[in-house]
């Protein structure tokens, strides 16, 4: 995986991390928050560690490769996500429900309150119940 | 044997054409019952079909002809089946064997577990609430069943949420519905063309579940602004087209549903009145399944008279 764009985006003059540090450093923030935190968030944490200041948009790299990784979840608050570690727990819950439906349409004999939404779906569902999106952020 | 033999190798299609706007109209336990047994019946009568082909087409065979003790030629002339169709059948025929075995096996091991995860939790409670953060609720098929929902959604529910969302897991476990989803893939497995009808009922599951819920709770707002609000706690971010504030349920109408998924559906159909019982439709499913049942049959007895004609001919 090319670590080189989150060190790009921190700007010229900055100092060159190892590949993998920031993505630890944000961990570390996140672990140490005990609750979720948006990049914004995020990058303020990291500010007050007397870090280089990072740009916002690499932040959101940095978290949106720890997620994809599969070691951060996520939730939607307002018009961003917020971050957090994914703990054993949760892990265990989904693994379970992994097992469970191996294959998707063969194996299911589990029945999800709602299964995943597309974002069409997503819209949809907002027009349906006419719900209000601003919502604190 | 008539070219009816070809008749319930095409009414799936019609079938399956005709299942998602079915599961939408017909209340969803009526749903559920009518497109599992239409799935099973018509898996039944193209397996049948196929059966009927490839033994008319093996009946020819010198080998056969002379074991049976009949003529080979009549059997020749009256036969429309073409001995490519008969080995195209014969090959069907095989490889939907193969893929309900297949998910059998899947379906089995994936009970089994299930069954066995449902035992090995704490005895007593019906509800197993995992902690940590994840969005989790499903029904876990058992002895007991079990409904496992994470502490973070119970969490974000108010009291009247988590009775809809606890509602809706039971009456899965309740109304076996997994048994249904079950039987429906496994004749989609026999013939593919049915995989949309087993769909259909993936989706009548949840709304049977659903309007269960509404019963229990007394209000089918609640259960779908419920549903709404579980599935957009996971949903991608919004695009915010700040036009589409407040539409409420008269409006609902207008939205339309032609590719959505299968949660604004459910939404929307409890935005809807209540569905009623559709005679007509009824009506129209039962004349599929009773055409393709009668070729079929027609098509077995053409067979079983050229067989016997071909004896006596000899």
């Amino acid at each position: 995986m090319p670590d080189e764009e989150p060190a790009r985006d921190a700007g010229p003059g900055t100092p060159r991390r190892p590949p993998g540090a920031l993505e630890a450093e944000v961990m570390d923030v996140l672990r140490a928050a005990g609750a979720p935190l948006s990049p914004g968030q995020v990058r303020e944490r990291l500010a007050a560690r007397q870090l280089e200041e990072l740009s916002y948009s690499t932040v959101v790299t940095i978290v949106s490769r720890l997620h994809a990784k599969g070691l951060l979840e996520r939730e939607r608050t307002g018009r961003a996500f917020a971050y957090r570690p994914v703990d054993d727990a949760s892990l265990a819950a989904s693994q379970m429900r992994q097992a469970l439906q191996a294959g998707t349409d063969h194996g299911a004999v589990l029945s999800r309150f709602v299964s995943g939404l597309s974002g069409r779906d997503a819209r949809l569902l907002r027009q349906l119940l006419g719900e209000d999106e601003d919502q604190p952020g | 044997m008539s070219a009816l033999v070809y008749l319930p190798l095409l009414v799936p299609v019609l079938a399956a054409a005709a299942a998602r706007p079915l599961a939408a109209r017909l209340e969803p336990r009526l749903a559920t019952w009518l497109l599992t047994a239409t799935t099973v019946a018509l898996a039944a009568f193209s397996t049948a079909a196929l059966a009927l082909m490839t033994a008319s087409v093996l009946a020819r065979s010198p080998l056969l002809a002379a074991l049976g003790d009949y003529s080979q030629p009549v059997l020749r002339r009256g036969d429309p089946v073409p001995a490519l169709a008969g080995m195209a059948a014969a090959l069907l025929l095989t490889a939907a064997a193969v893929a309900v075995a297949v998910v059998i096996r899947a379906r089995a091991r994936a009970l089994a577990e299930s069954y066995r995860r449902a035992a090995s939790m704490a005895p007593g409670g019906r509800v197993v609430v995992v902690p940590g953060h994840s969005i989790e609720a499903y029904a876990l098929p058992g002895s007991p069943g079990r409904i496992v929902v994470s502490g973070r959604l119970l969490d974000v529910l108010n009291d009247r949420g988590r009775a809809a969302l606890l509602a809706h897991e039971h009456a899965h476990l309740a109304g076996r519905h997994h048994l249904f989803t079950t039987v429906a893939h496994l004749a989609a497995a026999a013939n593919p063309l049915l995989l949309p009808v087993a769909r259909a009922v993936d989706y009548t599951v949840e709304r049977w579940a659903d309007e269960r819920a509404a019963a229990i709770t007394g209000d089918r707002r609640l259960v779908a602004s419920t549903i709404g609000q579980v599935a957009l706690l996971t949903a991608p971010r919004p695009a915010r087209p700040r036009a589409t504030l407040a539409i409420t349920g008269a409006r609902a109408r207008s939205v339309s549903l032609a590719w959505a998924g299968p949660v604004p559906r459910r939404v929307a159909a409890l935005l809807a009145p209540p569905p009623r019982r559709q005679l007509t439709l009824l009506a129209i499913v039962a004349i599929l399944i009773l055409t393709a049942g009668a070729s079929a049959a027609e098509a077995a007895r053409d067979l079983h008279a050229l067989l016997e004609f071909a004896q006596t001919a000899r």
